[in-house]
């Protein structure tokens, strides 16, 4: 049994300037221990949706229109608040992309490190303090009794994203949603982040979703992926696969962009055009506007993501119809 | 927004959405009218009431309001309500003239420090900072005792306190306006510098300077208001909204009307001006929030 | 942190010998001697010997250099108006007065603001918003010398409630406080809507939510702090407000406290006593607003490490 099954959810916001489609339905599940990887430019919903999982969508404008999230014998979207409390930061935690502005400056390290534990679990402030310095230590924080009195300011980027990550990890959840962890820092800085998130997750066996614009990341790290585009799953493979054979235009757009995958003295590509605007209704597939295989059919049938292959999924009409390989 | 170098000859229709956006704006609409009907009251109304402001009727006395003298009568026999309307002009013109003086003093000061730029600015708005920190009521009283006999100093005294804020807004336009790179492209293409103040920088630090006066016209009122009701502002027989309020507090256990008209009147001006500018704020700027 | 405190306050003294130096000038060179007014006609050697008797015969410089010098061993001069007490004497015995009706004046809008403005910042835009946030524009709007007034009719005079005036048994003390203090409720609602409104905005409030925290927790433990920092920067000036404030709430209520005795030195011209009471101000706000960088810099930790 998965860990986490998704079931068509969809998360709007409802503007003054009309509602937004930001989350349109889609679906996933992720197994125990296993590393999911969810790409998609910013706005494309990759966010919006793990943020709908543990309601952290401020409501009102955000509304969660459909979906189910059995986590365990637990619906996410549908249980009491009390209840999705007690599993945030306990069975499932998060870190987000932004390490300076994502840790409370007004409190020590220590405090904030220790409020998990001192909220989740009936733990003494001794117990928690110890289990907090050990937790720093493991996170590659050298003189962590000491700097558990430190404020976030005196803290560099990296060692505060070594920080999130001892805060979302010191209870032992069972999921580790990391919201573009490495964006905000230096390449080298990246790597080490990366890498101390599979070990931990290894000595843990916990899952990770990893959210992520970056294929390059997604590479080197997850086991499966989804590629998002204009709030809908458009492919969904095993990460080999996908890098093999991509299945659908988007993500083929998305490799042709990569720098790395270019030779020298290449220009970049870059997709052309500009995502949809989530507030209309679009007809047709989302991405045919901007898609080089697109036919008349492309931009008046509905797209629903389809299986094509065993453990993979596309949303491609054209693929769908084996006119593409 | 006018980060082009068409943004100024577009001021027509930036200045017709501003209206749109304000006239959607309920209480600026309310504030507007009642503004508008004080002003007209305190124009016209002495000349059409029939009673003088400065007639004494001791063997009258206070009346309670009637249909003779709608506002009733003070201890010395005056009709209240033409009384209030003399007043209103006293106080509406002592706003309109120290909130000239402020601005004035404000626009110059600030756009010298943000033309000049550098030390010369850093060194002016330490100044705006430390004058900051004064108590200008204080300061406003101890002027009172300079300008006793002459009430139009007082009232310039109580403008030249005010400026502070202004200064401070106009240097912060002038700055982000002179960063903007319709204002490089102006001096690339060697315009005078008079001319980038007059086609430029002013009208787009208009907006601001609009709002921040209609905000501080009913803070020099209240100055006023204040000053006079210490007895060291306006003094008799002449009146004003805060003179009235003052000596209708003197008596309101015998005759509550003296105090409740006039501070209708202060209140309801202040309310409108206030609201009025919120309005403004928003609509001319709506990038700014409301608080 | 000791470092920072000791550099602020001692950067206060040249600030307050400047202010000491300004004052003097200001209102030893304002036209019209003090007893150069009224009717009653002074023989000149009558005035002679009061100039002598006020040091107001030296040179200017002498006497500004006589006063500096009284400064240090708190004295302040006689009063020129009501010589029974000397200005020390006057500050003594009034000051305490002010002092207090000041305080429950800020602990009235500091209690009321805060709640009024952290609730509505927790539900913007919703009634919880709307309601405090309009009688906070009446507040801002209904200036002082009204409100007192309006307060005393209706609650003194037509409902009997409380006494109409003067200053002794806690009943007295209520209406005044209100009055001044009601302007202070909402400037600080004001400010502490914005403040939370900022917070609650930021990521790491996310962070918190994200953690498990419960509601309460978010808002009292990782979003205060940083919410009412505007009100904590604002209380500098409000110290100010309520100074001057106080001058015409003794006035209405019939207070004998240092601000009606302020106002009455203006209207009579007792240089003197005017002088001491306003380097008196100076002082206290002085003090005041170190105490505020020193909250500030216990709530922040950016500001208490010089960042």
């Amino acid at each position: 049994m998965p860990l986490l099954t998704v079931d068509n959810l969809r998360t709007h916001f409802r503007l003054r300037s009309g509602t937004v489609r930001a989350v349109d339905g889609i679906s996933f599940s992720i197994e125990q221990g296993e590393t999911l990887g969810i790409v998609g430019e910013s706005g494309s919903g990759k966010s919006v949706a793990n943020m709908s999982l543990l309601g952290l969508i401020p409501m009102p404008p955000g509304r969660i229109e459909s979906g189910v999230a059995r986590f365990g014998d637990v619906d996410l979207l549908a249980c009491s608040k009390a209840q999705l409390r007690g599993i945030r930061g306990k069975r499932i935690s998060m870190i987000f992309q932004d390490p300076m502005t994502a840790l409370n400056p007004y409190l020590t390290i220590g405090a904030q490190v220790m409020e998990p534990l001192l909220i989740h679990e009936q733990c003494t402030r001794a117990d928690a303090r110890r289990r907090s310095v050990e937790m720093l230590e493991a996170v590659g924080i050298q003189d962590a009794a000491r700097r558990m009195y430190a404020y976030p300011h005196q803290f560099s980027g990296g060692l505060r994203q070594r920080v999130m990550i001892a805060m979302a990890l010191i209870t032992r959840p069972q999921l580790l949603i990391a919201d573009e962890p490495t964006t905000a820092l230096d390449v080298t800085v990246q790597a080490q982040i990366l890498d101390l998130i599979k070990r931990l997750q290894r000595e843990l066996g916990m899952a990770v979703i990893l959210i992520t614009h970056d294929l390059g990341i997604v590479a080197e790290t997850c086991d499966r992926v989804l590629v998002m585009y204009a709030g809908r799953i458009v492919e969904s493979s095993r990460t080999e696969a996908l890098f093999d054979t991509p299945r659908h235009p988007y993500t083929e757009a998305l490799m042709a962009s990569l720098p790395s995958r270019r030779h020298k003295g290449e220009t970049l590509y870059t997709i052309p055009g500009m995502p949809p605007d989530l507030a209309r209704p679009i007809e047709g597939c989302a991405f045919a506007p901007r898609c080089e295989k697109a036919d008349a059919r492309c931009r008046s049938e509905s797209c629903d993501l389809r299986d094509i292959d065993t453990g993979r999924a596309s949303a491609c009409l054209r693929v769908q119809r084996g006119e593409l390989a | 927004m006018a980060s082009n170098p068409q943004a100024y000859e577009q001021g027509a229709s930036l200045w017709k959405d501003a209206w749109q956006r304000l006239r959607r704006n309920r209480l600026a609409v309310v504030g507007m009218a009642v503004l508008v009907f004080v002003v007209l009251s305190v124009i016209i109304g002495p000349w059409l009431s029939s009673y003088s402001y400065e007639t004494q009727d001791r063997v009258k006395g206070a009346v309670a309001p009637n249909a003779a003298n709608w506002f009733g009568t003070d201890t010395l026999g005056r009709d209240l309500l033409t009384r209030i309307l003399y007043g209103g002009r006293i106080s509406l013109m002592v706003g309109i003239a120290a909130t000239a003086v402020s601005l004035s003093i404000g626009v110059l000061y600030g756009a010298f420090a943000g033309f000049a730029g550098g030390r010369t600015d850093a060194l002016l708005m330490r100044i705006v900072d430390i004058l900051y920190t004064l108590p200008f009521t204080i300061i406003v009283i101890i002027l009172s005792v300079y300008f006793q006999k002459s009430l139009i100093l007082l009232f310039m005294a109580i403008g030249a306190v005010e400026w502070l804020t202004m200064a401070r807004i106009v240097r912060g336009q002038v700055i982000s306006l002179m960063q903007k790179e319709f204002i490089e492209a102006a001096q690339v293409m060697g315009l005078r510098r008079r001319r980038i103040v007059l086609r430029h920088l002013i009208p787009n630090a208009l907006g601001p300077i609009i709002v921040y006066t209609t905000l501080t016209i009913p803070q020099v009122m209240l100055l006023e208001a204040f000053v006079s009701f210490l007895g060291m502002g306006v003094q008799p027989p002449m009146s004003s909204w805060g003179l009235l309020i003052h000596d209708g507090a003197n008596v309101i256990e015998e005759y509550p009307w003296m105090l409740l008209f006039p501070s209708l009147a202060l209140s309801m001006t202040l309310f409108s001006l206030n609201f009025l500018g919120d309005g403004l704020r928003d609509a001319l700027d709506p990038r700014i929030a409301k608080d | 942190m000791i470092r920072f405190l000791v550099f602020r306050a001692l950067g206060l003294i040249p600030v307050f010998f400047i202010i000491v130096t300004v004052i003097f000038f200001l209102i030893r060179l304002a036209p019209g001697g003090p007893f150069e007014q009224g009717e009653r006609f002074v023989a000149p050697e009558a005035l002679e010997q009061l100039r002598a008797a006020y040091n107001l015969d030296a040179p200017l410089y002498k006497q500004y250099f006589d006063y500096v010098a009284g400064l240090f061993h708190g004295d302040l001069g006689p009063s020129m108006k009501q010589p029974s007490r000397t200005v020390a004497e006057w500050i003594v015995l009034r000051a305490p007065v002010s002092i207090e009706l000041g305080f429950y004046a800020l602990l009235f809008a500091c209690t009321i603001g805060l709640l009024a403005g952290v609730t509505a910042a927790l539900r913007p835009n919703s009634v919880t918003d709307y309601v405090p946030m309009s009688f906070a524009m009446i507040g801002i709007c209904v200036p002082n010398f009204v409100l007192g007034p309006v307060l005393m009719l209706i609650f003194s005079i037509w409902l009997g409630w409380l006494p109409v005036s003067g200053w002794g048994p806690p009943a007295t003390k209520v209406l005044p406080a209100l009055t001044l203090g009601a302007a202070y409720v909402a400037y600080i609602a004001r400010l502490a809507r914005g403040g939370m409104f900022e917070v609650l905005a930021q990521d790491f409030i996310r962070t918190a939510r994200a953690k498990g925290l419960g509601e309460a927790r978010v808002v009292l433990r990782h979003a205060l702090r940083g919410g009412i920092q505007p009100v904590v920067s604002f209380l500098g000036p409000a110290a100010a407000g309520l100074l001057t404030g106080s001058f015409v709430v003794e006035k209405i209520f019939r207070i004998p406290g240092l601000g009606s005795q302020f106002v009455e030195a203006a209207f009579n011209r007792d240089y003197t006593m005017l002088l001491g009471a306003v380097l008196f101000y100076a002082a206290l706000i002085l003090v005041f607003n170190l105490l505020v960088d020193i909250a500030q810099a216990l709530l922040d930790p950016r500001v208490r490490y010089g960042k």
